[in-house]
């Protein structure tokens, strides 16, 4: 029977991919044929979502973006065995888009049938874990170091570094905790890979618990993201039945078990310190480091916090070797970059890739410019905690250390496009209401500075003595960067920041009239 | 991903909901997201049960609760939508949308309309920022979604 790929990918099921299923089954029903339908996740090109593809000799042949309304004249193309359609894209791995990317740990994500182990087996799924339990915990934690894989959450700590310390740190228990509580606008790598490949985290996360010596782990995730988390819950459920996780691991005789803990709607959670807080029960309140939470982190106990990403990276760099993966990259940023493209972009989707683009050639060349088609007037990267940068700035190279050189920060990898529409000094307000509306209010600097900032950004957008006022928002965010418990206070000034630095035009202009003041 | 029409407030239903996770380290949070499943909100009364049941006092579990944005001391109305506000959908025109949603459904931001139907909840973020601007609506994604598409999927088509 034909087999055909439907991705239950969320934004894809945001732009109608559950409606095109129907429409497939009600034609093929008209017709008097039958297919097989796999969910899949997405390949992450979501402007040709909802993306159909169907097995044919010559491989999978893509078509998209599909809509109910364009499957009778797919079947009349005969698109079942890969028929000429306007719609037809060809082999998503010619694809442009696909072809460019270095796909590692995205690689089986919209290819696999993210619920069916002995899928993610037939596609190198696995290898890593194997490759660990023979090699043992230090071996593997060499591995992880010498790849230079650096953390994929936003601060881009030495993975190895950090497992080391936990591996020894002596302790009853120990912990990996996965830190899916992805919350930065712009990004939706963590949410891809959750709903696309799930075995990849949770192998990742085996073998994590077997190098560092832990037994328990625990996915914290978002109420965002209620299909990721149906789909993780299953996958885990799935691992178990297939001795990916229990008792005695792939015959093993050894133990690592994990449960999927969901948020409530706190996007300082995604704060390593406050996510423990709240895994444990409490409120989302950040910690003073140190102690670090590789040396006393949830429960006390020595803990791994990583990334989605990172963790589903230790796979591949496992099953290939470090030093395949440290080819890839440039500087000590090494190995593959996720990069998520969004906003106001016409290629928006999921980009890996060998750090070392320019942010130009991602925004331009691989986004295709702004949706809107006006002009690119600024980009945000990495986040609401991001700075904003103007194409003037377009030849920045995508790493850790040359984003930080420009004041601003790669984060999770979230690249937001904004066109000549957008009020700067409307984005440098909006940060610091976001920095106040989920401040954990532990310190002074986020909770109090923030509410100031709101109210002088108010002020010099009113003309109220805008130098004396200018001059005491750059002095707030000075102290909320320098006296911030955590990276929400103290980051929030870099797109306040930016944005009043490359943007000092939006600061400038005519006092606003009393009734745009009553809507503030 | 619907959620469940909740019930009305009964003790020995929220005494079962915390008594099953008890055994697990950590699981305030966890029963409150249960409780919220089964009532729509979680209810005031169940809070000095949870304290007692996790040993803890009543002001820290109020304090759990009163922290995160989803627990909601009254149930939302019998749809919800959870709107992005966050910047790839302001990027393209989310604020515009939800101005056009809210307006004419009468309300603010955390408010639900006058017969119960509809209550609109702001969201920072639902990892659909390729194809913003974009909503839950019942747990469900929409994307590309403007301020005359909710109105119609709401108010024209909707239930």
């Amino acid at each position: 029977m034909t087999r055909l790929f439907v991705p239950r990918d969320s934004a894809a099921l945001a732009v109608g991919a559950e409606a095109v299923v129907r429409a497939v089954l009600a034609e093929t029903a008209c017709r008097g044929q039958s297919v097989d339908i796999v969910r899949t996740g997405s390949r992450g090109l979501y402007w040709l979502e909802p993306l159909v593809e169907v097995e044919t000799a010559e491989g999978r042949i893509g078509y998209g973006p599909v809509t109910p309304a364009d499957l009778a004249s797919l079947f009349d193309a005969g698109f079942l065995s890969g028929g000429a359609h306007r719609l037809r894209i060809g082999r998503p791995e010619a694809h442009p888009w696909l072809a460019r990317q270095t796909r590692l740990t995205f690689a089986r994500c919209g290819v696999v049938d993210p619920l069916s182990l002995a899928d993610y087996e037939a596609h190198d799924g696995l290898a890593g874990l194997r490759r660990a339990l023979e090699i043992g915990p230090a071996a593997t934690i060499e591995a992880v170091a010498a790849s230079g894989l650096r953390g994929r959450g936003g601060a881009g700590f030495p993975t190895g570094v950090k497992w080391k310390t936990v591996a020894e740190t002596p302790s009853d228990q120990r912990y990996i905790v996965c830190n899916a509580d992805e919350g930065d606008s712009g990004t939706f790598a963590d949410r891809m890979m959750m709903e696309g490949d799930p075995f990849a985290l949770i192998e990742g996360m085996v073998i994590a618990g077997l190098a560092v010596g832990a037994t328990r782990g625990y996915v914290y995730s978002r109420s965002e993201y209620p299909h990721a988390n149906a789909t993780f819950a299953a996958a885990i459920e799935a691992a178990r039945a297939g001795g990916l996780l229990g008792e005695d691991i792939l015959g093993s005789r050894t133990a690592f078990d994990m449960q999927l803990r969901v948020g409530a709607g706190a996007y300082v959670c995604g704060e390593e310190t406050a996510l423990l807080e709240s895994l444990e029960g409490r409120r989302g309140m950040v910690r003073a480091k140190p102690p670090l939470p590789a040396l006393k982190g949830l429960f006390g106990r020595p803990t791994v916090v990583n990334n989605v990403l990172s963790l589903a990276t230790a796979p591949w760099i496992l099953a290939h070797g470090a030093k395949a993966y440290a080819e890839f990259g440039l500087g000590r940023s090494r190995g593959a970059m996720p990069i998520q493209i969004a906003g106001n972009v016409r290629h928006g989707g999921l980009f890996e890739t060998a750090f070392g683009l320019t942010l130009g050639e991602i925004v331009e060349e691989i986004g295709g410019g702004t949706a809107s088609g006006r002009p690119v007037r600024a980009v945000q990267c990495g986040g609401p905690l991001g700075a904003y940068f103007p194409p003037a700035l377009f030849d920045t190279t995508y790493d850790f250390e040359a984003f930080a050189a420009r004041d601003g920060l790669i984060g999770h990898g979230g690249v937001v496009v904004f066109d000549d529409t957008v009020d700067m000094a409307a984005q440098a307000r909006f940060a610091l209401e976001f920095c106040g509306i989920e401040s954990c209010g532990k310190c002074t600097p986020c909770r109090i500075g923030a509410v100031r900032g709101v109210e002088v950004v108010d002020k010099i957008r009113a003309g109220v003595a805008r130098e004396a006022n200018l001059a005491l928002l750059k002095d707030l965010c000075r102290i909320m960067k320098l006296g911030s418990l955590c990276a929400l206070g103290g980051f929030t000034p870099y797109p306040v920041m930016s944005a009043l630095t490359h943007f000092p035009e939006d600061f400038a202009g005519a006092p606003l009239a009393a009734e745009a003041l009553e809507a503030l | 991903m619907t959620e469940a029409r909740s019930h009305a407030w009964n003790p020995e239903l929220a005494d079962a909901i915390i008594a099953r996770r008890l055994d697990e380290p950590g699981s305030c949070l966890p029963i409150l997201h249960d409780l919220q499943a089964a009532f729509g909100c979680v209810p005031q009364a169940a809070v000095p049960m949870v304290a007692r049941a996790l040993n803890l006092s009543r002001a820290e579990v109020h304090g759990v609760v009163s922290f995160y944005h989803d627990f909601r001391s009254e149930p939302a109305g019998r749809r919800v939508v959870r709107l992005c506000r966050a910047e790839a959908c302001q990027s393209v025109g989310g604020e515009a949308a939800a101005r056009t949603l809210l307006a004419a459904l009468g309300v603010d931001w955390g408010q639900t309309t006058l017969d119960g139907a509809i209550t609109v909840e702001p969201v920072y973020c639902l990892g659909l920022c390729a194809v913003a601007p974009a909503a839950l609506i019942d747990g469900e994604p929409v994307g590309r979604l403007t301020g005359e598409g909710l109105i119609e999927e709401l108010l024209v088509g909707g239930a």
